[in-house]
């Protein structure tokens, strides 16, 4: 299941940034962090609890990127 | 502007004008002892040494209020583990200029580096915010014109009551309401009402299409005059309007060679200049036993280490020029497409219904001043044949044709038609052969349907493909841009070397089988130079296997056929041959506007680093904050330039 979201991010290196950390978090296959868009792509198992994935992608977001935002669709 | 960008930008607005007040009164007060006229103000009025303290507060204030996220920033990176990042950076060169400041001051030599610290993070908040503001503006300007996203669909249920659903629920089979004024969400045939479609949006083309029960309609148009009601045909995601959105959307990850190397530039850019930053600070010192001096100018080399000009004007350059080719209806795949296309030289071409309309037409009737008769007698014969060359022979006629006779369909070589005494024959030179008229051979390229009536005969029409208005100019420019230009085609010999011939290409190849047209493209991409970029042309329809083989596959008039959609790089989504021409300047463009971001970004950063290195400028921090944000800023700006506009036939849409 790919999952897309409006996102706050201030720079290309910083959604780079984002984009590897999220990676890494657990559940999720893979992500996309477009600058120029402003929108993030995540690739998740398709009975993920979406809700819990999202709270922890923000936290280690914040974590490479105190800005990053996610945006409610 | 977002409402953190509004709060920044009154912070920076706060802070340069306290800075200015102070840098003013700094340096217009008599500061002949300190260098600073604060600090000798304060020095005078308290009767102390210590009024550099004065300075250096006055300045750590402003300082610490337009860069409070920054240090926060760079605090956090190092907690985790994040060195080298742009924030840190900054952090390290202005909290080591103030620190030169302090040292300066103790030892009583002219106070030096309190304003400049402040001024390199105030230009550097300026930067980040201009950086924000201007992506965040093309962004819009380029994803308006993809405002084609319909927000809802109005299903029409059993019981006759509409419910107003997002277009992700309505399934197939579904019927929907279309209002006028609304756009339609989702693809579909109508099964109810008549109105008038504005595409657009989607297919460059003004001029509103009419369309009745039965029409297949695409999502993404706008409904002009009356209400239609549309069953469902392809969920949301497989709806055209998605997939155009998705393309667009994603394009911008299909990474192009020089986004790929300024990844791997940025990479290593910044840790070198670190570390020559570091070398210059320590070497020296020891040599020279100068230490302010060389850390001063290492402090001006990590102000430049940031590769942030580069980071973000180069893909940046990449969306404008997508998003221009967008608005002029070209859809492009990824920024590696727009790059490549630059090189294109050689153009293959389908013949039917891209370099030619596709529909037949009347081109010529002999004798010219019995044409009106001519046609009559044609259309009345073949007024009920479906045969593409009846049909433009009814068409061109264009009146209501006598249904009195009766028609007989001679099995390969045409129609008698007859009406009591009257006989009309309407065929090839073997029919009139057969029936022992005596006719005058037509010698024309295309077909030629003779007619004769009651056993004496009238004339000739022929018949052709016509060669599509734009075609001749469009081949030409490529022709002269040092193209190869290349039709293959299914026709024979003598019908391709005439359109060959009227457009100027450079080559055909005739008579081919559909199978025939990807072997020819492998020979040519197997023959090409390396250099070489092979471009195939097509309408989509049948040529996905060529269009994927190619090295870029262009697919015309795409819209509504998902084969085209994926199977190509590139997507004309009207019909105008005059696309290539344009999408060549824009993506040449681009391209330039790339490579001299890439020589001026790393230019004027070496450039700086050298004139720190070697020159010894009070001030030399000023320069070096341009050398990291106003480069950046004037990166971008010439980025952006890439989504201007163009001159074109092709209409822009709005």
């Amino acid at each position: 299941m790919i999952k897309k979201y409006g996102i706050e991010v201030d720079c290309a290196v910083c959604a780079q940034k984002v984009e590897d950390a999220v990676k890494k978090v657990e559940g999720i296959k893979d992500a996309k962090v477009s600058f120029i868009n402003q929108t993030m792509k995540i690739e998740v198992d398709d009975n993920a609890n979406v809700s819990a994935l999202q709270k922890e992608i923000l936290k280690v977001a914040r974590k490479v990127e105190p800005d990053f935002e996610i945006l409610e669709k | 502007m977002t409402k953190r960008q509004k709060k920044n930008l009154i912070r920076i607005c706060i802070a340069l004008v306290s800075y200015l007040v102070l840098l003013i009164l700094d340096k217009a007060l008599p500061n002949d002892i300190t260098g600073s006229g604060i600090a000798d103000g304060a020095n005078a009025l308290f009767n102390t040494s210590y009024g550099w303290l004065l300075t250096l507060t006055v300045f750590f204030i402003v300082y610490l209020y337009i860069g409070y996220d920054v240090l926060k920033k760079a605090i956090l990176n190092i907690a985790h583990g994040h060195m080298l990042d742009e924030a840190f950076l900054m952090a390290v060169a202005t909290v080591g200029a103030f620190a030169l400041g302090i040292v300066t001051a103790i030892r009583g030599e002219d106070i030096e580096g309190f304003d400049e610290a402040c001024a390199v993070l105030i230009f550097y908040q300026v930067g980040e915010w201009f950086q924000g503001y201007a992506v965040g503006k093309s962004r819009k300007s380029i994803t308006s014109l993809m405002n084609i996203r319909p927000d809802v669909a109005n299903v029409v249920r059993e019981n006759g009551e509409i419910e107003e659903v997002d277009p992700d629920e309505v399934t197939v089979g579904d019927i929907i309401e279309v209002r006028p004024g609304e756009k339609i969400p989702l693809d579909g045939i109508v099964v109810d009402g008549d109105t008038s479609l504005d595409t657009k949006a989607l297919t460059g083309e003004s001029l509103p299409r009419d369309i009745s029960k039965g029409a297949e309609v695409i999502s993404g148009c706008v409904n002009l005059t009356s209400t239609i009601r549309v069953q469902v045909e392809k969920a949301f995601y497989d709806s055209t309007v998605s997939k155009i959105l998705s393309l667009v959307e994603e394009a911008s990850e299909h990474k192009s060679k020089a986004e790929n190397f300024i990844t791997k530039f940025a990479r290593y850019y910044t840790p070198s200049v670190v570390i020559a930053a570091l070398l210059l600070a320590i070497i020296p010192s020891i040599i020279t036993k100068d230490p302010m001096t060389w850390i001063y100018k290492a402090l001006n080399f990590l102000v430049v280490s940031c590769p942030c000009a580069l980071v973000i004007s180069i893909p940046l350059s990449f969306f404008a020029g997508i998003g221009a080719s967008s608005k002029y209806g070209i859809l492009v795949k990824g920024s590696n497409y727009l790059e490549l296309f630059d090189k294109a030289n050689i153009f293959v071409f389908d013949k039917t219904g891209t370099l030619t309309k596709g529909n037949f037409a009347v081109t010529k009737v002999v004798p010219e001043d019995r044409k009106e008769e001519i046609l009559k007698l044609a259309a009345i014969a073949e007024r009920e044949s479906s045969h593409p060359i009846a049909r433009s022979i009814v068409n061109e006629y264009g009146k209501a044709v006598e249904s009195k006779y009766t028609l007989t369909n001679i099995a390969g070589s045409g129609i008698k038609a007859v009406n009591g005494k009257d006989v009309i024959l309407c065929g090839n030179e073997k029919l009139m052969t057969s029936e022992g008229i005596t006719f005058e051979k037509e010698d024309g390229i295309g077909t030629i349907v003779y007619v004769a009536k009651n056993n004496e005969y009238v004339g000739s029409i022929l018949i052709s493909d016509e060669v599509k208005p734009e075609a001749i100019e469009t081949i030409q420019e490529l022709n002269a841009l040092g193209c190869k230009t290349i039709m293959l085609t299914g026709d024979n010999e003598k019908i391709a070397s005439h359109v060959a011939k009227t457009l100027g290409l450079t080559a055909y190849k005739a008579s081919l089988l559909p199978q025939n047209k990807v072997e020819e493209v492998e020979n040519i991409l197997k023959t090409k130079d390396q250099n070489d970029i092979v471009c195939f042309v097509g309408d989509g329809i049948n040529d996905a296997p060529v269009l994927m083989r190619s090295d870029i596959g262009i697919a015309m008039g795409g819209v509504g056929s998902d084969a085209a959609i994926e199977a190509s790089d590139i997507v004309l989504m009207h019909d105008n041959l005059k696309g290539l021409p344009l999408a060549k300047k824009i993506s040449r463009k681009t391209m330039r506007l790339v490579y001299e971001n890439i020589a001026f970004a790393i230019g004027v950063k070496v450039l700086i680093m050298l004139v720190a290195a070697i020159f010894t400028i009070p001030f030399m921090m000023y320069i070096s904050v341009f050398g990291d944000v106003g480069v950046a800023v004037l990166c971008i700006l010439n980025a952006m330039r890439a989504n201007s506009k163009y001159k074109t036939k092709i209409k822009e849409i709005k």
